[in-house]
């Protein structure tokens, strides 16, 4: 497969009026990878897919695809294609006809637009429902009829707008493999929006975090949850028990956090902002519910906590334990269900443990909603 | 009981709501098939097809139908290419621009059509004069007057249907068109103007129609060009014959069968889109097994009836004769009035001979006196019997040759029987 094609954002601002819904974002996205920007909803992501596919000119700063500037291409003459939110299957069309619209306005005949219908219907495993309307299809073959669509015009860059959100669980973790199977076959860019972060975790090579029109950070999906470069990025994807403090103490790539609530705690530094914190700085720290472990009672030190257990519950894959910390801190703790057995511990204290590499400390910023 | 009398004069409320709002079209169409010179229902006469042929042989109604068609093409062509064009603008307009731009586009719907036909007489004539163009010219034409004058107020019922559509039109649709490389053109016209079509075409009819039966704006534009409308106007005038009746009927009857071809087209479309859902893929792809066209399609059945019923009337109209019917009733007439003539003369009969008795005392009194020996300037004329003496001359002559020579001044034009014979 070839590289694909790139696309760059530079210095791009996107205002409506007043309302600044992007700013100042710088993004290289490498060819023929499957690059997911990730934010809750209103943080500027479908505004910057628009941006890309050209239904809307940037009003500072350039989208580059393939290193050529767009601006003031219309989106018919980009080589992207977009797949929209709600589909936009053309309603009075046949599948076939959907399917090779791109080919009807160039000119192909019935014959040949028919075969390659039948080809692509096959990839996406939907043989010989060609003749059907888009609204005898159910949700989940509806998507694929319009990934389908979206290929047949041979983009170079496929964008796609929150496709998943309208399909039931089950169906959406399938056609996330599927998606990703898709994009490695057909070799092309996929920039994919989308605001749940296992979609971005599970299908991305690459994720843009974005809050309010800003990119917090752009990276892989590991870095992502492991080494977040924000409070926000680090309370938006994944759970997180957050935990806010001054930095009383900075010890190279470690720093010690007097936090407000559970004493003094020893955390990493996150990578981007290694050296850039220092003692009397408001910080956050942030340590997964899956990092903790219960430790023997009395145990004390930079890296317990103590808590009192508030309820517990069984997910399956782990033990939940809910409970409260000094001063009513709540504090999530997930333990991994490996068949050992599992004493109820409501109502008692216990002691929790962690290891300084799995708590990392950010600037103190904007947590992201609930 | 209650809910029984309730239901009762439900029934009887529809029956009078349906008879109010059909009885006149069905006793103007029975009148279309009675003989009667008058278009009436009562006394029924015979039942004939002659208004129809009398209809078809008149120049005038037939040059107002074909003027009638040819000015509502023009404005069914004008009306919702306009039409359009303000659906599509107020949905892209400002939103803070809206409101006005509706009320202004809709405001043509509100003025008297009186007042739009003079303005648009007016105004063409203002522009023809600018220009320099004669009384002959294109923009003084009737044609063009006519279809530019109603199309300033059936374009905004069209906005009307196309907006209501419009509205549940998905914008995503056209931008997923240009993303898949079509030009603005080729997006319109292959996707959104298809979903359009149904309200086109309903705004098409409506169109139509309303310039069809349009009366107040068209007659001050029409110039040579009278529409059907105007030239009925213009006969009532003159009195009516049954061939309007007629006229009422055809119309009536090609709505009553449009209405029913679109009734079952829309049921038929339903039962396919449901034997579509149905079918498996295999049968999609092959030859569906499609619902046959009558089952459980009244409308369809309803518009079969209705086209063998039709087939059947004109299939009588052209074998059956009436002419035996209306000679039988011309005879009954015929007797009728001679009959009237005998009662009249009997009674005239009655009045002589009295008035002989009166003059006969009178004729006493009078011997004394010396005989007119009528040598006055004025003749004989004020003499009283020389009057009386005529009109008994007259129905003398009347009696005695009822259809022979006459010697009165007046060729016997008020001879009762002159007229039996005209007729």
């Amino acid at each position: 497969m070839s590289a694909g094609v790139g696309v760059d954002l530079e210095n791009l601002w996107i205002r409506f009026g007043d309302f600044v819904a992007v700013r100042d974002a710088n993004v290289n996205i490498n060819g023929g990878d499957f690059f997911s920007f990730l934010g809750p909803s209103g943080c500027g992501k479908t505004t910057i897919l628009r941006a890309v596919s050209g239904f809307l000119e940037p009003s500072e700063g350039n989208v580059l695809i393939g290193g050529n500037n767009m601006r003031g291409i219309g989106p018919n003459k980009r080589p992207t294609a977009l797949i929209f939110q709600n589909l936009a299957l053309f309603p009075l069309m046949k599948v076939w006809e959907n399917i090779t619209f791109s080919m009807e306005i160039k000119g192909a005949s019935a014959a040949e637009r028919r075969k390659r219908a039948d080809e692509l219907l096959d990839m996406i495993a939907l043989p010989g429902q060609g003749d059907k309307l888009p609204s005898e299809l159910s949700g989940g073959q509806r998507q694929r009829v319009a990934i389908a669509r979206a290929l047949c015009a041979e983009p170079d860059v496929l964008l796609l707008d929150e496709p998943l959100s309208a399909l039931d669980l089950k169906l959406r973790q399938h056609m996330r493999t599927e998606l990703r199977e898709i994009q490695q076959r057909v070799g092309i860019t996929f920039i994919y929006i989308t605001h749940d972060q296992g979609e971005a975790l599970t299908m991305s090579d690459n994720i843009a975090v974005m809050r309010a029109g800003v990119i917090d950070q752009i990276a892989d999906g590991k870095t992502i949850y492991n080494d977040p470069n924000t409070a926000f990025a680090a309370s938006f994807v994944g759970e997180n028990n957050v935990f806010r403090g001054k930095v009383k103490q900075v010890m190279g790539n470690e720093a010690l956090i007097a936090t407000n609530r559970s004493g003094d705690l020893v955390a990493r530094i996150s990578t981007a902002n290694q050296g850039k914190m220092k003692e009397g700085d408001d910080a956050m720290m942030f340590i997964r519910p899956e990092a903790f472990a219960i430790a023997s009672d009395g145990a004390a030190g930079d890296h317990f906590v103590t808590a009192r257990v508030n309820h517990e519950e069984f997910e399956g894959n782990v033990f939940n334990i809910f409970t409260e910390g000094e001063g009513g801190k709540e504090i999530k703790v997930s333990i991994p269900n490996l068949g050992q057995s599992f004493e109820d511990h409501t109502g008692q204290n216990i002691t929790l443990e962690y290891e300084t590499r799995n708590a990392v400390v950010v600037p103190a910023g904007e947590l992201a909603a609930e | 009981m209650n809910t029984s009398f309730l239901r009762i004069s439900i029934w009887v409320y529809l029956a009078i709501f349906f008879a109010y709002l059909l009885g006149p079209l069905v006793i103007m169409s029975i009148t279309a098939f009675n003989s009667s010179g008058f278009p009436r229902m009562s006394p029924w006469e015979c039942l004939t097809f002659q208004w129809f042929s009398e209809l078809f042989q008149d120049q005038r109604i037939l040059n107002g139908i074909k003027n009638s068609l040819i000015i509502g093409a023009g404005t069914v062509v004008l009306s919702v290419a306009m039409g359009l064009a303000g659906a599509l603008m107020l949905t892209q307009i400002w939103p803070k621009l809206r409101a006005t731009y509706y009320t202004i586009i809709i405001a043509p719907i509100l003025i008297p059509g009186v007042v739009l036909g003079i303005s648009t007489l007016v105004f063409w004539d203002r522009i023809n004069r600018m220009l320099g163009l004669g009384a002959d010219s294109f923009l003084s034409n009737g044609v063009f007057l006519t279809v530019i004058g109603q199309s300033t107020f059936i374009a905004s019922y069209c906005m009307l249907v196309l907006v209501a559509r419009l509205q549940r039109y998905d914008i995503a649709l056209t931008e997923a068109a240009l993303d898949l490389g079509a030009t603005h053109a080729q997006a319109f016209r292959k996707i959104l103007l298809p979903f359009m079509r149904p309200a086109i075409a309903s705004a098409a009819v409506l169109a139509f129609l309303a310039s069809f039966e349009n009366y107040n704006t068209t007659t001050f534009t029409f110039g040579e060009y009278p529409t059907l409308t105007i030239e009925l106007a213009q006969k009532v005038r003159y009195g009516i014959t049954p061939a309007i009746s007629a006229l009422a009927f055809i119309i009536v009857a090609l709505t009553v069968f449009f209405a029913l071809l679109n009734e079952a087209k829309l049921k038929r479309q339903e039962l396919v889109a449901a034997a579509r859902k149905k079918a498996t893929v295999e049968e999609l792809a092959g030859k569906i097994k499609l619902p046959s066209f009558f089952a459980g399609n009244m409308a369809a059945v309803l518009l079969v009836v209705f086209a063998v019923a039709t087939i059947t009337v004109v299939g009588t109209a052209t074998a059956y004769n009436p002419a035996q019917c209306i000679a039988n009733v011309k005879e009954q007439k015929q007797l009728e009035a001679e009959q009237r003539i005998q009662e009249l003369r009997k009674q005239r009969e009655e009045r002589r001979k009295q008035r002989e008795a009166e003059e006969a005392e009178q004729g006493d009194a009078q011997q004394s006196a010396p005989k007119p020996s009528n040598n006055s300037g004025f003749g004989n004329v004020f003499a009283p019997n020389t009057l009386g003496g005529e009109e008994d001359e007259g129905a003398a002559d009347t009696e005695e040759q009822p259809s022979g020579s006459n010697n009165s001044g007046f060729g016997g034009v008020f001879d009762p029987n002159s007229l039996q014979n005209d007729q």
